[in-house]
């Protein structure tokens, strides 16, 4: 099968997990759909790899999954914060950080 | 020329000392007072002996101190200073005591602050960026090195600022909300206005750097060095580039200065700073500016200097007599002298660029002697609004009576303001004027109508606060000048006197100076037309033929 | 020799320095040190005239060099000294009347708690009057002339505390400026000419100069003169300045200040012998104030204020005579030193009058005062007689050379100013006979002043009426003294460039014609004020006598014109510095602070719209960048 074929998955889930982020407004779905984005940024990078026949992006994808743990240790903190201190966790309702 | 930073050393001890005061407890506060004295005496001492170090016959820039600094970028740490950044450093170092003396109660914590225990320490603070400043400016009078220059002229706003912003007269006119609101305004719009004009500079300095790693391989900010290739042709700018460079240089300057119509932010920060500190803004602060456009706009830019000079003498101009006529509109007493003063530095301005020796010379005698003339008028009126609580003249009224030596130092003040022959002032407004005349005659008069506006707003202010009948009850309780208060009034006009009568010891430093800054624009003086030297009358004839008639 | 020049200034100088700086424990010296220094002076200078005395005709010049002042490329002014005839003549006048009037005012100014200071300014005027008269060059007269201003200044205001008399003295400063301003623009010129403002070289030189230099210069020096000398148009300050306490007004304006301005003329004579159009307008002002001045003085009721408009006229025939250039600038001194010694008796006499009568100034409430006051009433007599050319008193002399030397100037122009002349010395006999029988003949028309006291009117103290006596025997001899085989011209011919006028009349019809003008001018002030009783209460008058009695309406041009337009420029511009200037830049805040607000709307606080517009932002990246390549 063409390595091609991944790249187009990637893409398809991106999409999945950008529409996800801009349409709901649950918190944890939010931040569900960016983990769906991190991973499809590492499937393309898994793949480009392949194809160039190196292993840079496949480097690259380790960097990102561990960001991604960072990332999920923080935001779930801050997610859970804010639920307990305003009792929802919709993204909309947590509009206070503007000028 | 021994090795001995001194310019250096003058500069960091004013900085040593606003650190030691600042660092002082907050329950000693006379303590800090005396230190921050000590300190600005010591400055003075040492500017003394930077006066007393200049060799007038000796090279343009004396005391010279090069260091490598940020050799990346060409900057330097140049210090130098001609025979008109010696007089600055001294006028300088000369009126930052005064100006302590006479704040001596200015920054007292409000009552309470202590038992609240808050650790706020307003007296320290007020004392210690009073020494920075004059740290800075010292700097800023002895860099030969532009990005130096830059680097000190902006970094003057932050203590400035919190002058400005932080102190103010306690009783406001308006009430005290309203009063700290204005302060702060007055705060703001000083550090904005300063702030954009610092921006074009720093937009030309990089300008300038371009051009001269363009063209000299290296780029590089030394005065020196960029004058001197200059002059021998190595370093050449296109016209419009030169132009614009200039324009960055100067309205930063300008704003500085301030020149007309660059000038509101001056009568907003000296009506609401208290009286030393208006002192230290219009008789130090705002001289760098009228001295950056006597060394690096005439300096590095003398073409375009020589084209922008129609337009800067018009502004000049305009400076002078609005300034006198708003001065004349005032109610308010500081904001009064802060019109003369924008007049004043219309006519330092023009001295500048009529580009004579006479006027050149002028105009930095003019620096020197508006210090301490304004530093005398503004003090004392300091002391007046600070007994009754107001700034408005109209509160006020025969206060001779009840004062008569308040009175007496304000009306000496005041006459050394409308330059009046035998104090200071009149030598270098009439040098100016004559300067300018000589070049530009039309321009020469319209500068002489000036002084007669000047002479309205003097005594029309003098009228008003200290003549008439006595009916105000407020002003019946005004005592006379305390002991300190003489004591800081009393020197100035001393000194007013003394230059005013014998202004030769500043004459021979300042003259070279203005010599080669003249040679920079490559101006010469114009001859007279029918001089007297061709009829037998030749001065040295004339000592000789007196010499034989002493016998 | 030449360092009594310089002790001779630095004599009154130190007194003032010292008695201003002094305090109050010399309050009770004070006025004796001030008066002893002033005497100096005087000494000094009697010292340095029989110095020159003993000297040969062409010798008589001292120099004096103390020290160089402003030093700058091209420029030199030294503060330097010369003393010649001219100065000299000067020199006495102002010490020797200076002293009189010191000593007359420890009497007048008895009462007044702040007679120290008093005393300080009058010796900064007799330095700053020396200063002026010695310096040997422009600047340095600059000097003196800006420093018999502030003396004049402090000593009209004197009494501060009445808005009137800080409003006179503002007044004078200022329209004295305007004047200054004009000799500032004259030194300008002189050195963007001659490259130099000495007195002596710039004389050499003149006739080198473009006549329209020449013509400037002497415009300018003539717009200081007036200033000074209360010329039209810059007159108005004068009648003012009668605010002073009165030894001011006798020694600054009327003996010696107000006359710097002939000073000057005479001194810059060469300047304007090169330039008749110059001197052609002096001679119209000196004529034209002579009348303005005379017409003025007739309608006055303050004594005062008469006085000044006589010696508004008295100096209009100096300048006159300055103005015919060489035929008359020695005339114009003589007439000048005359007038110092009756228009100060005058003053001094009109003071000692206030001083008995309550400080009432209205002559039409005094009356009959000559037999309370004897000596006062001789010695005002006598300075009577000499200001309207009583023959063979010292105006007498005086005022007949510039009569005839006016029609000396020959032509229409002579004819017109002799013509001019003469009316002036008849109005001038009008006028001073008027004051005479107002003040000491006639009813008892004494009122009570302000606080109910009536006048007790009594002859002053001996401080006062000395310096009335010395004065009185110069109005009446130092004209003949003068005119004894024309000394005084003789003495001055070395400095002025004397020549002899040639009068189409001959000197004996300008006698006759000037002894009719006098007693025209006599009779007809007899008629009106002597035959009939003088109303207490001014009568309404005809046209030119009501315009006459608010100066001619000068002052209400001033007043609306100068004043109330300067009002209105300044309440404009302090509007438009408030709402255009600071505006425009309060405006371009305003305007960044608009649009930043207007830009924080976008920053809302919903993640999902700051999600959008980063998925945008990566859309037109990615889209910009393919198309980059596809280009």
């Amino acid at each position: 099968m063409s390595p091609i074929n991944y790249v187009y998955l990637a893409a398809l889930l991106f999409t999945i997990g950008a529409a996800g982020v801009l349409i709901r407004r649950n918190a944890i779905v939010v931040f569900m759909c960016i983990e769906l984005m991190l991973n499809a940024s590492n499937l393309a990078l898994v793949a480009f790899s392949r194809m160039h026949g190196n292993l840079d992006g496949q480097i690259m994808a380790f960097f990102v999954m561990v960001v991604a743990a960072a990332e999920v240790v923080v935001g779930l903190a801050i997610i859970v914060m804010l639920y307990r201190a305003r009792h929802s966790a919709s993204v909309d309702d947590a509009s206070l950080m503007k000028l | 020329m021994s090795t001995f930073p001194l310019l250096t050393t003058t500069a960091v001890v004013p900085a040593v000392g606003a650190i030691a005061t600042a660092a002082t407890p907050a329950a000693k506060r006379t303590a800090a007072k005396w230190l921050a004295l000590l300190f600005s005496l010591a400055t003075l001492v040492l500017a003394a002996v930077v006066l007393a170090r200049f060799d007038p016959g000796g090279g343009r820039y004396q005391l010279t101190e090069s260091h490598s600094w940020i050799a990346d970028f060409g900057v330097r740490y140049e210090l130098g200073v001609d025979g008109i950044g010696a007089v600055l450093i001294a006028l300088t170092a000369l009126l930052v005591p005064f100006v302590i003396g006479a704040g001596w109660h200015d920054a007292e914590p409000a009552e309470g602050a202590q038992e609240t225990g808050r650790r706020w320490r307003p007296t320290q603070g007020f004392f210690a960026l009073i020494l920075a400043v004059e740290a800075m400016v010292v700097i800023s009078f002895a860099a030969t090195d532009v990005f130096l220059f830059y680097l000190f002229f902006e970094a003057m706003l932050i203590p400035m600022y919190f002058l400005i912003g932080g102190f103010g007269d306690r009783a406001h006119a308006a009430g005290e909300d309203e009063g700290a609101k204005q302060r702060s305004y007055a705060a703001v719009k000083f550090l904005l206005y300063n702030l954009a004009g610092g921006l074009l500079m720093l937009a030309a300095l990089i300008g300038l750097y371009v051009v001269s790693a363009d063209q000299l391989g290296e780029g590089t900010f030394s005065l020196q060095q960029l004058t001197q290739a200059r002059a021998d042709g190595e370093l050449t700018m296109a016209t419009n580039t030169e132009r614009l460079l200039f324009l960055g240089f100067f309205v930063a300057f300008a704003i500085k200065a301030p020149l007309w119509p660059l000038h509101t932010w001056l009568p907003n920060a000296m009506g609401e700073a208290t009286a030393p500190v208006a002192v230290l803004i219009t008789a130090v602060v705002d001289k760098v500016g009228t001295f950056a456009m006597l060394r690096f706009c005439l300096g590095l830019f003398p073409g375009a200097s020589e084209w922008a000079t129609p337009v800067v003498l018009v502004l000049a101009l305009v400076s002078i007599l609005y300034g006198a006529l708003l001065a004349v509109g005032q109610r308010d007493i500081k904001r009064l002298i802060a019109y003369a003063s924008i007049s004043h530095f219309g006519f330092i301005i023009l001295g500048v660029f009529a580009m004579t020796s006479q006027g050149q010379g002028g105009a930095t005698l003019y620096m020197v002697f508006h210090g301490i003339s304004t530093a005398a008028l503004m003090l004392v009126a300091g002391f007046l609004i600070s007994r009754r609580g107001s700034r408005l003249i109209a509160d006020y009224g025969g206060v001779q009576k009840v004062a008569p030596v308040l009175a007496g130092t304000f009306l000496v003040g005041g006459l050394a303001t409308l330059s009046l022959p035998g104090l200071a002032p009149f030598v270098s407004e009439f040098l100016v004027l004559v300067g300018t005349f000589s070049r530009y005659p039309a321009a020469g008069i319209v500068a002489t109508a000036g002084i007669i506006l000047a002479a309205l707003y003097v005594l029309l202010l003098y009228q008003r606060t200290m003549t008439g009948p006595l009916v105000k009850a407020e002003v019946k309780a005004i005592p006379d000048l305390k002991v300190r208060e003489l004591a800081v009034v009393a020197p100035l006009i001393a000194l007013l006197i003394v230059l005013g009568v014998y202004p030769k010891p500043l004459t021979s430093v300042v003259n070279p100076a203005v010599e080669h800054s003249l040679s920079d624009v490559q101006k010469n003086d114009p001859r007279p037309d029918h001089p007297v030297a061709e009829h037998g009358g030749a001065s040295t004839d004339k000592t000789d033929h007196r010499g034989g008639e002493h016998e | 020799m030449e360092s009594l020049i310089g002790l001779l200034v630095g004599a009154p100088l130190l007194g003032a320095a010292v008695l201003l700086v002094g305090g109050r424990r010399l309050d009770r010296v004070g006025h004796w040190l001030a008066s002893a220094l002033a005497a100096v002076s005087f000494v000094l200078g009697a010292v340095l005239f029989a110095e020159l005395l003993g000297r040969s005709t062409d010798d008589r010049t001292l120099h004096s060099h103390l020290f160089s002042w402003v030093p700058v490329e091209g420029f030199q002014a030294d503060v330097a000294f010369q003393l010649d005839q001219l100065s000299m003549v000067f020199v006495l006048l102002i010490t020797g009347v200076g002293t009189l009037i010191h000593l007359y005012s420890i009497g007048y100014m008895e009462h007044d708690e702040r007679r120290r200071r008093f005393f300080g300014y009058l010796n900064l005027f007799l330095a700053a009057m020396l200063l002026l008269v010695l310096a040997d060059n422009y600047l340095l007269l600059y000097v003196g002339w800006e420093g018999v201003g502030l003396a004049s200044y402090l000593l009209i205001g004197f009494w501060q505390h009445k808005p009137t008399a800080a409003a006179a003295a503002k007044k004078a400063f200022l329209v004295n400026r305007v004047g200054d301003a004009g000799l500032a623009i004259a030194i300008f010129l002189m050195f963007t000419t001659f490259g130099s403002f000495a007195i002596a070289p710039v004389a050499e030189a003149a006739g080198e100069a473009g006549q329209g230099t020449l013509t400037a210069i002497g415009l300018m020096l003539l717009l200081a003169a007036c200033g000074k000398s209360a010329q039209v148009p810059l007159q108005s300050w004068l009648g003012d300045a009668m605010e002073g306490p009165t030894p001011v007004s006798a020694l600054i304006h009327a003996a010696t200040m107000v006359t710097a301005g002939v000073y000057l003329i005479t001194r810059s004579g060469a300047l304007f012998n090169a330039a008749p159009d110059a001197q052609t307008v002096v001679v119209v002002v000196g004529a034209v104030t002579l009348l303005f001045g005379a017409l003025v003085g007739c309608a006055k009721d303050d004594i005062k204020k008469a006085l000044a408009g006589s010696t508004m006229s008295q100096i209009g025939y100096m300048i006159l005579a300055a103005g015919l250039g060489p035929i008359g600038y020695a005339f114009a001194i003589m007439h000048l030193v005359t007038h110092g010694f009756f228009k100060a008796g005058l003053f001094l006499g009109a003071g000692s009058v206030m001083h008995g009568m309550n400080d009432e100034v209205d002559m039409r409430r005094y009356g009959g005062l000559r037999k309370y006051m004897p000596v006062t009433f001789v010695t005002f007599g006598l300075g009577y007689l000499a200001i309207i050319g009583f023959p063979y008193l010292s105006g007498f002399f005086s005022k007949d050379q510039i009569i005839e030397a006016a029609f000396a100037k020959g032509g229409t122009q002579g004819w017109i100013l002799g013509a001019v002349t003469l009316l002036g010395a008849a109005i001038t006999a009008y006028y001073m006979t008027r004051v005479m029988l107002m003040t000491f003949f006639g009813e008892k028309r004494w009122k009570p002043d302000a606080e109910g006291n009536m006048p007790h009117p009594h002859e002053s103290p001996k401080t006062m009426t000395i310096p009335m006596v010395v004065l009185a025997f110069g109005s009446v001899f130092a004209g003949g003294l003068f005119k004894l085989n024309d000394s005084f011209v003789h003495w001055l011919e070395p400095v002025v460039s004397l020549e002899h006028g040639h009068s189409p009349v001959s000197a004996g019809t300008v006698t006759a014609a000037t002894i009719v003008a006098l007693v025209l001018g006599v009779g007809a002030a007899w008629l009106q004020y002597g035959r009939r009783p003088v109303p207490a209460e001014a009568p309404r008058g005809s046209l030119l006598t009501r315009a006459a009695r608010r100066d001619l309406l000068q002052d209400d041009f001033n007043h609306v014109v100068l004043v109330r337009g300067g009002e209105h420029l300044t309440r404009s511009l302090v509007y438009l510095d408030g709402k255009v200037v600071d505006g425009a830049v309060n405006g371009v805040a305003a305007g960044f602070g608009g649009l930043s607000g207007r830009l924080r709307r976008l920053q809302n606080g919903f993640a999902r719209s700051y999600a959008v517009s980063m998925f945008g932002g990566a859309a037109v990246l990615v889209a910009a960048t393919l198309l980059m390549r596809a280009v």
